[in-house]
């Protein structure tokens, strides 16, 4: 027992070793000893989900984890998201589709919403589904609409780039191309299409 | 106000026996606090509140974890969080009433760290697995220094927030029996092979809205009718409406043996009312509960059986 922990843990894909006090928050870890301010404290009682970020790949309330249960696992932060200079899909969604206002919570939106879509795994979650994922995320701005609407965008968006990766792939087939055309065309109108298909398109891709 | 997290001290144990001397130890010289998930723990450490300086770090303990089946039990490590509880195909299965309550605890966030053994610890009137725990009619497996006790669900509240455990006592895991399997007392009757019917689950919860909200009202029910038509199984437990989540024994007693009806129901729900004792506060109020309270027990009943719709 002692008050100084050395934690090793990863952190948007690096190792890290910090020396903290074993019951210091992952929020406080992540912002002072990693200067990872991207990580926003919102209420500090878990419920606006501002300090979210991912734990070995799911959401958790950076606020209420201890240091010491951080040991061996694996943080994603927002910081994590963008490759470099360039936004995720996701993240330019927010930007072109008015997802984001005052900015406080969008930091653990664009957390939650990606785990939501890595566990999608390229189907277009519903409107509901993406509301339910973002439930424990608080916001006061937008309303959320714009919020669920670029999560989806995001998500067809990155169906679509997969099955013209797919299409590419396999030898553009008559199939592919006329399927790629469809959704290009008329995006509107084949949403209920686009997402009862996605199984389907994937498969074929993976032959 | 934040509590100094820095001057907290953490014991980190190897395994479940190494935590259990730990605790026993401590008792003399200030007792170690259990930490699980921390989803209620660090609520109180952010808010100032310290329930001790020196805790024990439970995350590492495997024997903790996992979900097993015994004989015709099913059997969950103290934690097992509530993403896995909603998750499991045996419980969402066997045990829809739990699934449904993991579903609606906070919400992503707190159900991916707050664990199952930590909600009957952290003993709220409004938590909400305990009464789909009370009217599955839970054991709690409580581990020490000394071994292995099984406290069932319905003697371990004694008082608001009082447990019926010892301060050395760990809470290990949580076993179900089959809702479907015949009570092992006063369940005689039951021949192997016979096995009745499983009951039907329900649990519902009013907040002020559907994740994140601490419970005004909480309700599960099982129901299942025998052969004859009458109700052979009659479980009720609420929570939010007293100082400890109870079985609403006047109302099951009203629904037993009975012929589902609106008039039946109707006296299942004014009994229901002398079960409970609800109190105005931050959330609601003694009135908004006892109605609320009422309709769900009208809904429960009618969603399991529509016959106690009719007049």
């Amino acid at each position: 027992m002692s008050a100084g922990l050395a934690l090793d843990f990863t952190v948007n894909g690096k190792r890290r070793r910090v020396r903290v006090p074993p019951m210091k928050r992952l929020l406080d870890v992540l912002r002072e000893d990693c200067g990872l301010t991207g990580t926003k404290e919102g209420c500090g009682e878990g419920e606006c989900g501002a300090c979210t970020v991912l734990m070995d790949g799911v959401p958790v309330n950076s606020c209420l984890v201890p240091a010491v249960q951080a040991a061996g696992v694996k943080i994603v932060t927002v910081e994590g998201l963008a490759k470099g200079p360039a936004l995720s899909v996701l993240q330019r969604a927010f930007v072109e589709r008015g997802g984001t206002q005052c900015g406080s919570c969008t930091p653990g939106i664009l957390v939650t919403a990606h785990a939501l879509l890595q566990r999608a795994k390229g189907r277009v979650p519903g409107d509901a589904e993406v509301r339910e994922a973002l439930a424990g995320n608080l916001c006061r701005c937008t309303g959320y609409q714009m919020i669920v609407n670029a999560v989806r965008a995001a998500a067809r968006e990155t169906q679509a780039s997969a099955r013209k990766r797919a299409a590419r792939a396999a030898k553009p087939g008559a199939r592919a191309k006329v399927k790629s055309a469809r959704t290009k065309a008329k995006p509107a109108k084949t949403k209920v299409k686009t997402r009862t298909k996605a199984p389907r398109g994937r498969k074929q891709a993976g032959r | 106000m934040r509590a100094a997290l820095s001057t907290l001290e953490v014991a980190r144990p190897r395994d479940l026996a190494h935590a259990l001397k730990l605790l026993h130890a401590s008792l003399g010289t200030g007792r170690l606090v259990p930490l699980a998930g921390g989803t209620d723990l660090f609520v109180m450490l952010n808010a100032g509140v310290l329930p001790g300086r020196r805790f024990l770090d439970l995350g590492g303990l495997r024997e903790l974890r996992g979900v097993r089946e015994q004989g015709d039990h099913l059997v969950l490590g103290a934690l097992t969080t509530f993403s896995e509880i909603r998750e499991h195909a045996l419980v969402r299965r066997r045990y829809p009433a739990l699934a449904a309550a993991a579903a609606e605890i906070g919400a992503w966030q707190i159900q991916n760290r707050g664990t199952l053994g930590g909600n009957i610890a952290n003993a709220s009137p409004a938590g909400d697995s305990l009464p789909v725990l009370l009217a599955l009619e839970a054991v709690v497996h409580a581990r020490s220094v000394r071994g292995t006790r099984e406290v069932p669900f319905a003697a371990l509240f004694r008082g608001y927030r009082d447990l019926a455990l010892e301060p050395d006592e760990l809470i290990a895991a949580v076993s179900l029996p089959d809702p479907g399997a015949p009570r092992p007392l006063g369940g005689g009757a039951a021949r192997r092979g016979a096995r009745p019917p499983r009951a039907k689950q329900f649990f519902r919860k009013v907040g002020t809205r559907r994740a994140q909200s601490i419970s005004k009202v909480v309700l599960a029910g099982l129901l299942r009718l025998g052969r004859d038509g009458r109700v052979d199984l009659a479980r009720v437990a609420i929570g939010s409406v007293a100082p400890v989540t109870l079985r609403a024994g006047r109302a099951e007693h009203a629904l037993l043996g009975a012929r589902p009806s609106a008039v039946v129901a109707a006296a299942a729900r004014a009994a229901l009312l002398k079960d409970i004792a609800p109190i105005d506060d931050i959330r609601s109020d003694r009135e908004y509960r006892l109605r609320v309270a009422g309709n769900l027990l009208e809904q429960f009943l009618r969603v399991a059986e529509p016959r106690f719709a009719r007049r």
